[in-house]
């Protein structure tokens, strides 16, 4: 039998008018509007002339024709690609921003973790900050000093609870902002990327904290997140979203399976001719594209497992001869830190290139990476300069495994694990 | 079991519910409005005092001293006081509940909340000013040896209706601001103005004087007059109060009000998507 349904969608959508002029603000200047409402006898005078350069502005559906139904006591996951509509559906969920179309049916109080931290001012002290917060998250005021010490200790901040947060360290910031919201005790709990914070032994903790209010009180949960693990284990039931659709709405393993065929570049290979330079460079050679090798079949090719050598092929074009390029690649953690770079003046061979395309392939060994998100940045440099530069042009993730997660890679701090000898020598004690 | 429908293109049954439901947090954040104020300042709440306090140093001397100006047989400071605390309280009602929304950017983008609380809340900060600065009155009624009357117990309702008509072009302006951040430098220049188009320096019955009634009539326009003469007639009680002018006032406020709530909910659903 189904469980009684707390949230009902019915061909929900929402669209936002992009405009398309000159200045691409989202709000507009009052004097634009005045002037344009000065203008508009003239307009309609002219529209007879000439029609064309009138329509400026373009309707576009973060969110179309969704309809599901929730029951209570479920946990759905909800997993999609940057710019599915995911971060939408959540706002429309819990009453930030209004339908376009469509209605949504909610029967019991909603809780949302949009984003942990909101609404902390930096002045005021941890202890304000949590009765402000926690009203903010729909708590009564009762209900946060009943939960205050449990908040206090699961964020460990008790010796700085008189301190402004505006000098707390942004783990503490981090801690103390997810244990208000973990305490949260709505009907319906709507989370979003939060678990995305702090170390990584505090991540487990918050993991482990919304599994047991998912499992434990019998509570609706709406998970959304780019961390298939924990969507895989948290929820039995997920909502798959691609490019404001809803094309998935099923089991778990399934879900994933789908949401892994969409791609999130449409290949291997992606174009870098597009892309937008940093700084200028001479652009004698441009780099026009990047293939990922190494990515196993059924997979997106730019998610590899942990583990897996990355196997990069970069095509580039001159247009003349060049001689003694030095090609380089840099690998960024997720946090924008560059850790891992290599040029070709490091093997100390410098290449010459000529006419039209060539291959760079490279093959990055011992290059073991924690799983996590990386970016790439790609240049090459000749006697005049750079020939072209990118910055974290591509993004690639690197997955967990079986492997990852028993040798405790997972939560590791770095990025890097290294191959390492070791061995243990024991000098037996005499007395 | 409570169901809460969110249907496209309808407004929601329930918001003057909500907004009761959400007292809490109202409360909360004047709250923090009100700690944060004065954070990190030397001498704190005495902002507060001082500077309706050098306002009416001020304008006594150049006003009063200086260019003569009646006052309707009160002290002049006297005069300029009561006229100088209603328009800080209203001045600053007008700016801090118009700059609100934009300046909780990240609560609406994030958080649902009935939007209104925050212009409200905000207005608490400038009520709580004003309370403060009252002490300035009371020191100058005791220096003047101003004996109070009955009529000072009107001060809560006149209290009232400055925030009801700072409440409606605040309300205004603040919806306005999410869109068009013109407001943001439109606001400055009304209070800069509206402190000498109001009658702070001055008495009204100046300005019937040399421009007769009809001139009174269309000072009233600016909902401002209507309560420093209400201020002026509970603390000086000299003055009488120009009913017709007084009731204009508090009409035009009203009417102010309510365009202003009724613009500020249909605005509202579309503040996190633009601001």
């Amino acid at each position: 039998m189904k469980p009684e349904s707390i949230i009902g969608v019915e061909s929900l959508g929402k669209s936002y008018v992009l405009n398309h002029q000159v200045e691409r603000v989202p709000y507009q200047r009052f004097s634009d509007t005045l002037i344009h409402t000065a203008m508009a006898p003239m307009r309609w005078w002219s529209r007879n002339r000439h029609d064309t350069a009138q329509c400026t502005h373009e309707v576009f559906w973060a969110l179309r024709d969704i309809s599901f139904e929730i029951g209570r006591g479920e946990v759905v996951g909800i997993i999609g690609h940057n710019g599915a509509g995911k971060s939408t559906m959540l706002k429309l969920l819990s009453r930030i921003t209004a339908p376009t179309e469509g209605r949504i049916r909610l029967r019991g109080s909603v809780g949302s973790l949009l984003e942990v931290g909101t609404g902390f001012h930096p002045e005021l002290t941890g202890r304000e900050n949590i009765f402000l917060n926690g009203a903010m998250l729909g708590m009564s005021r009762s209900q946060v000093s009943e939960k205050f010490d449990e908040i206090v200790a699961f964020a460990e901040v008790e010796k700085f609870l008189d301190t402004p947060v505006k000098r707390y360290s942004s783990g503490m910031y981090v801690r103390l902002a997810f244990a208000i919201a973990a305490h949260l005790d709505p009907e319906v709990l709507i989370i979003d990327e939060v678990l995305a914070v702090g170390d990584a032994a505090f991540q487990k903790k918050c993991l482990g904290k919304m599994e047991q209010a998912a499992q434990g009180a019998g509570r609706t949960v709406l998970f959304v997140s780019h961390n298939l693990g924990a969507v895989s284990r948290m929820c039995s039931r997920v909502l798959v979203l691609d490019r404001g659709r809803l094309v998935f709405d099923g089991p778990t393993q399934e879900g994933i399976a789908v949401y892994s065929g969409l791609a999130p570049t449409s290949g291997a290979e992606v174009n870098l001719s597009e892309l937008h330079r940093p700084q200028p460079v001479m652009a004698g050679v441009r780099l026009t594209a990047i293939n990922m090798c190494g990515h196993k079949g059924g997979q997106p090719a730019w998610m590899i497992d942990y583990g897996v050598e990355l196997e990069l092929e970069i095509t580039v074009n001159s247009s003349g001869v060049v001689t003694e390029i030095e090609p380089g690649v840099a690998v960024h953690s997720g946090k924008g830190f560059e850790i891992a770079s290599w040029t070709s003046a490091v093997i100390g061979g410098n290449v010459s290139i000529q006419p039209g395309v060539s291959v760079f392939a490279f093959r990055w060994r011992n290059l073991r990476l924690v799983p996590g998100v990386y970016h790439l940045s790609l240049g090459m440099r000749s006697q005049r300069g750079f020939e072209d530069y990118l910055t974290e042009a591509v993004r690639f993730e690197v997955l967990r495994t079986p492997d990852s997660a028993s040798h405790g890679v997972d939560t590791f701090n770095g990025c890097l694990v290294p191959l390492v000898d070791f061995s243990v020598t024991s000098s037996p004690e005499h007395d | 079991m409570e169901e809460l429908v969110i249907e496209a293109g309808r407004s929601e049954a329930h918001y003057w519910r909500d907004l009761w439901r959400f007292r809490e947090l109202f409360g909360f954040l004047a709250w923090r409005d009100i700690l944060v104020r004065y954070k990190q300042t030397a001498i704190g709440v005495s902002w507060a005092l001082i500077r309706p306090l050098l306002t009416v140093l001020v304008g006594t001397g150049i006003f009063g001293s200086l260019a003569q100006l009646p006052a309707d047989g009160v002290p002049y400071a006297m005069m300029v006081c009561a006229g100088t605390l209603p328009w800080y309280f209203f001045s600053s009602a007008l700016t801090e509940s118009a700059s609100s929304l934009v300046g909780n950017a990240n609560l609406i983008s994030k958080i649902y909340f009935p939007r209104l609380i925050l212009p409200m809340s905000a207005v608490v900060v400038a009520f709580v000013d004003f309370a403060i600065s009252l002490v300035i009155l009371a020191g100058l009624m005791l220096w003047y040896g101003v004996v109070p009357t009955w009529r000072l117990l009107a001060l809560p309702v006149l209290t009232l209706l400055a925030f009801v008509s700072a409440m409606g072009p605040g309300l205004l302006f603040t919806a306005l601001n999410v869109k068009y951040r013109d407001f943001r430098y439109i606001i400055p220049f009304v209070v800069q103005f509206g402190l000498f188009i109001s009658p702070v320096f001055y008495s009204t019955t100046a300005i019937e004087q040399r421009f007769g009634e009809g001139g009174r009539l269309i000072c009233a326009i600016n909902p401002v007059v209507g309560i420093i003469d209400g201020f002026r007639w509970a603390i000086c009680g000299t003055t009488e109060i120009h009913w017709k002018s007084f009731l204009f006032s508090i009409c035009l406020s009203l009417v102010f009000l309510v365009a202003a709530v009724r613009y500020f909910r249909r605005m509202e659903k579309s503040f996190a998507d633009v601001i």
